[in-house]
This record gives structure tokens, C-alpha cells and sequence, in this order.
């Protein structure tokens, strides 16, 4: 048992996808296009989170969010980026596709010519490293047995070490043109993320035909 | 003056606790009326007992010394404390033995995810009964639990907990290799289960594909038949004792909210055979789950064939509010 929680979400109704905005946003319409969903409403400007279409409803939203709805049922099913999931491994959804898309390395980066991450390693004996993904940063450093100081950040992670804030960062990176245009180069690889599709445990059971079936026609989709 | 109490325990008021109650007791009252007798045993226990139950989510999280510096544990579950009440004062009873609890145990929560370090589960244990037969009571008393909750759309899912360790092995993979496969299975990460297929050695193509394809089905009598044919002794093995519970089970009535669900892998130390698990349509959480536990009578030294199911009763009231106010709506 995983898990203990008491959040509540109703199973009712047409299956409900959460969406993710963001850079995941348009290659995720362009496979639930493929997957015969239609998602012209949501290529709109319209402001409206919820979209109704033929036997579904898209819920759009962060692609940190997806796992906390979907874990909660609030959405039966979801796409999100893989590295969300990895951010939030305690949130028990079940990881059924991998779509391809949406490809990215997570990375060790540091200043060019720079040898702040070696000596600090080296003389002080740990690292500092900013990132806005601190638990996947801390579990490939120990992972590979060094100890390092995570500092978490929200905003544009390639800032900190500019400024003196960390000797280096853990970020994703999808063509490398940020690191490029702020002096910085890729150190270590760490993984490579792509978009996934998640379901809530409860929905993948009591709805086992929609989900399948929605599962079938994303790999299709993907697939092409 | 607001003065705090530890993240994950709660206090209940009133108009919760007349609820509960009477959730409580119409759950008792089922247990009773089949001859389940109901019993408490102490909070803390000793943790080398508690240890017995084997596996990482039974471990207690909660452990200290007392006075004289014996290693004390808070339970994690009532499962490995009946056990160890009926061993030492039921071991000359003539078997089977029923009995029912309703009671707090302790887990460790994860900060802010609203998770309970203590919370109060409803449950039977039957203890002498061996497969299909007691397997089917234990089901039994479970469906007429969720009928006195008002639960009337619950589902149960019927799995096997031995299918993937022993098609892992009929495959040759052994060790670290299956445990992180079994890791992969019981979180229901296909992805992660794909790709580590992929790379165990000396595996096929094919027998890979069985493997996930046999954690995808779930449903009704005929997913056993889609089994077979992905084939090998170790589904050969799990569907015919499926079947032969399901089979029982319906000749009796009880199988309508059954879903046969082979992707059913519960991390819980001591299961083997038949596992459960419960759902409601208004909840996006299990409400609760059990199985057959044939071999954790032994490490207490009487060998029996067991099985049982826990409800989370906070969760079993949350679900049977949704349900109200939902048969509200709809009338």
C-alpha cells in the first residue's frame, strides 16, 4: 500500500485527460489529433481550463500538476513530461506509454571554460548546484557518490551560476540554445525525458475499456 | 491559543464521530452476524514480532525503548498481530478460526500529500480455511461489508500474488533483476517494466511481451482465457486457482463485482495466492485490500492457511458521503 491519502475525485462521467501547457502543449494536441480526438477548442486563445469533446474532457493545466490530479483521480488520465515524474516519485500513478515526443537530456551544465565544478569538489569537498529539479539532481549525485549542496530555484535556473549562486546546474535541455546564449555547456548527461501518459489506479481499473482503448490509439498515434 | 498536533494524525468532533459509528458498527455488525468474532490487541508490540510480517511496507515506522530497553514497534497492520494472537491463544482450537478487528495502525507519511500516520481499519481474518473456499468467505463477508457502507457500486479486484515472481523465474531471471522488475510490476510503470525487459539478458522478445501484456489484463471470467493463451506454468498455475475461486464465487452468487484483474501485485511481505483489492467509482484511492497469507501462520509456529481483507474506514466514510450525495443528485 503506497499510499494513505484521503483527497477525494469522482469517476463519473467521460473520461477526463489533463493536458499540459506549456512547451508540451502543441505536440500533445498533434497526437490526440492522431488519436482522433479533436482538439480544435483548445488551439483556440480562449482562457476556458476545461474542454468538452466527444466522449472526453480535456482538462488543461502545468505539467507539474498532471500527477497530483491524476494521483488524486481528479483526472482519470494525463500526459506529463517525464521528468515531472521523476520530480514527484511518490505521487502513485501508473506510467502505461511512453509518447515520444516532447524529447529532452537532463543535464549537468556548467560555466565554458570554467573550473569551478572540479575545484569545488576537489578543495571544498562538495558541489553547489541550482536547479528546479532538486530531487532528481540529488538522486544522480548520490547516485554516483558525490555529495553535493542542492539549491532550488523557480525561475531561470542558467541565472545562478552567472551570478555566483551554485558552482554549476541540473537542467533540462532540449536544443541547447539557453546554455549557448548564457555562456554555459553541458558537463554531464543525466537522462533523457519524454512525454508520458499516466492514469489514476482506481480510473485504470473501473474504467479499464476507455483507458485501454484511449492507451491503443495514443500508441498508434505516437507511433506514426 | 492553537496548540499543534503532529502532520498526519487527526482529531475527531462530534458530528464525524456519530458517522463513524454508526459506520462502524454496521461494518461489526456484518462481522458478527458471520460468526467473526471481534478482538484488540495492543498498540505497541514488540518489534521482532511485528518484524515477522516480512517486506518493507509492514516494517513499522514507528519504533522506541522502553523502560527496561526492549525494542518497541507501533503496528503497521492488525494481519501480523492476529497472527500472533491466534498462534499463542488459539493454537489448540479446532481451525477455522474467525476473527474481526477495527482498529488504528501507523504508517509513515510522506510531508504535505495529506497521507494519515494513524488511521482506523475495519477487517476480518479467517485463519484454517484453505483456497478456493476460504478465499471466497473472505470475499463474502468483504461484498456484504461494502453493502452495509452503502457502497453498492464498490468493485473487487482478484489477483494472484505469485504470478510474477513465478513467471520471472520460469523465464530464468532471478535476483536483483526480478525484485527491480517486480518493483516496476507492482507500481504499474509499463514504461520502466518495457525498457527493463529489454535489457534483461537471455529473455525473448516474446516472453517480454507476455509479461506486460498479462499485467494490462483485467476484467470479467474472460481475461482468464486471454491469459492461457499468452501461456506457461505459471499462469497455467494462477488462472485455474482464478478460475476456481471465481467459479465458486458465482455459482453463489458473489461474482458480479468481482473484476479478475492479473495486473493485481499488492507489496505487502506475506501474501501469496489470491489478493484483493477495493474500489469505488466516487474515490481515486483503494479502499482497501487483503488476500491469502498461507504462509505467515508458520513463522508463528501454527501452520495454517489464511486469508483477510482490511478496509480504510476514513476512506470507506469519504466514499460513502460521495455515493450519497451523488444518489442525491440523481432522485
Amino acid at each position: 500500500m503506497s499510499s494513505v491519502a484521503g483527497s477525494r475525485a469522482k469517476a463519473d462521467g467521460p473520461l477526463k485527460l489533463a493536458v499540459p501547457r506549456g512547451a508540451l502543449f502543441g505536440e500533445t494536441l498533434d497526437v490526440l489529433d492522431g488519436a482522433g480526438i479533436d482538439t480544435s477548442a483548445l488551439r483556440g486563445d480562449s482562457r476556458s481550463l476545461i474542454f468538452e469533446t466527444e466522449g472526453l474532457t480535456l482538462v488543461t493545466m502545468r505539467p507539474s500538476d498532471v500527477p497530483t490530479y491524476v494521483e488524486a483521480g481528479a483526472a482519470d488520465v494525463g500526459i506529463t513530461g517525464k521528468d515531472v515524474l521523476l520530480e514527484n516519485p511518490d505521487r502513485a500513478v501508473y506510467e502505461l506509454l511512453d509518447l515520444g515526443f516532447g524529447r529532452c537530456r537532463m543535464v549537468l551544465a556548467g560555466r565554458k571554460g570554467d573550473t569551478r565544478l572540479g575545484e569545488a569538489q576537489r578543495r571544498l569537498g562538495m558541489m553547489r548546484i541550482a536547479t528546479k529539479y532538486p530531487r532528481t539532481a540529488e538522486r544522480h549525485f548520490e547516485s554516483t557518490g558525490r555529495q553535493v549542496e542542492v539549491i532550488e530555484v523557480k525561475g531561470s535556473v542558467e541565472l545562478a551560476p552567472l551570478i555566483g549562486l551554485g558552482d554549476g546546474i541540473v537542467d533540462l535541455v532540449a536544443t541547447g540554445r539557453t546554455l549557448e546564449e548564457n555562456d554555459l555547456e553541458v558537463r554531464e548527461e543525466i537522462l533523457e525525458c519524454t512525454a508520458r501518459f499516466v492514469a489514476n489506479r482506481v480510473a485504470h481499473k473501473l474504467r479499464a475499456a476507455e483507458v485501454d482503448d484511449l492507451t491503443a490509439r495514443l500508441r498508434k498515434a505516437s507511433a506514426g | 491559543m492553537i496548540h499543534p498536533i503532529p502532520p498526519g494524525s487527526r482529531d475527531v468532533l462530534p458530528d464525524e464521530m456519530r458517522e463513524l459509528r454508526r459506520l462502524n458498527r454496521a461494518l461489526i455488525e456484518v462481522f458478527e452476524a458471520r460468526g467473526y468474532g471481534e478482538v484488540a490487541t495492543p498498540t505497541i508490540e514488540y518489534d521482532e514480532v511485528l518484524a515477522r510480517g516480512g517486506g518493507r511496507d509492514t516494517e513499522s515506522a514507528y519504533r522506541f525503548f522502553d523502560e527496561n530497553g526492549e525494542l518497541l514497534a507501533l503496528r503497521s497492520d492488525m494481519t501480523v498481530p492476529i497472527a500472533r494472537l491466534a498462534a499463542s491463544r488459539f493454537a489448540g482450537t479446532e481451525p477455522p478460526l474467525r476473527l474481526c478487528y477495527l482498529a488504528s495502525a501507523y504508517r509513515a507519511v510522506r510531508p504535505q500529500r495529506g497521507q494519515m500516520r494513524e488511521f482506523v481499519q475495519a477487517g476480518v481474518e479467517l485463519i484454517g480455511a484453505p483456497a478456493p473456499e476460504g478465499t471466497v468467505e473472505v470475499i463474502e463477508v468483504l461484498e456484504a461489508a461494502l453493502d452495509a457502507a452503502g457502497l453498492d457500486r464498490a468493485v473487487i479486484g482478484l489477483g494472484d500474488a505469485d504470478l510474477y515472481r513465478q513467471l520471472l523465474t520460469e523465464f530464468g531471471i532471478e535476483g536483483e533483476a526480478r525484485d527491480s522488475l517486480l518493483g516496476r510490476l507492482a507500481a504499474h510503470d509499463i514504461v520502466g517494466l518495457e525498457t527493463e525487459l529489454a535489457e534483461v539478458p537471455g529473455i525473448s522478445d516474446q516472453q517480454a511481451a507476455t509479461c506486460v501484456a498479462l499485467s494490462q489484463l483485467r476484467g470479467g471470467s474472460e481475461v482468464l482465457e486471454e491469459a492461457r493463451k499468452l501461456g506457461g506454468e505459471a499462469v497455467q498455475r494462477a488462472t485455474s486457482q482464478l478460475q476456481a475461486t471465481y467459479e465458486t464465487l458465482a455459482e453463489r452468487g458473489g461474482a458480479d463485482r468481482v473484476q479478475i484483474d492479473l495486473g493485481l501485485l499488492r507489496d505487502l511481505g506475506y501474501y501469496s495466492g489470491a489478493i484483493l483489492e477495493v474500489y469505488d467509482p466516487a474515490l481515486g484511492h483503494v479502499l482497501g485490500g487483503g488476500g491469502r497469507y498461507d504462509g505467515l501462520m508458520k513463522r508463528f509456529g501454527l501452520d495454517l492457511p489464511a486469508a483477510g481483507f482490511a478496509l480504510y474506514l476514513e476512506r470507506v466514510h469519504v466514499a460513502q458521503m460521495e455515493e450519497e450525495s451523488r444518489r442525491g443528485r440523481a432522485s
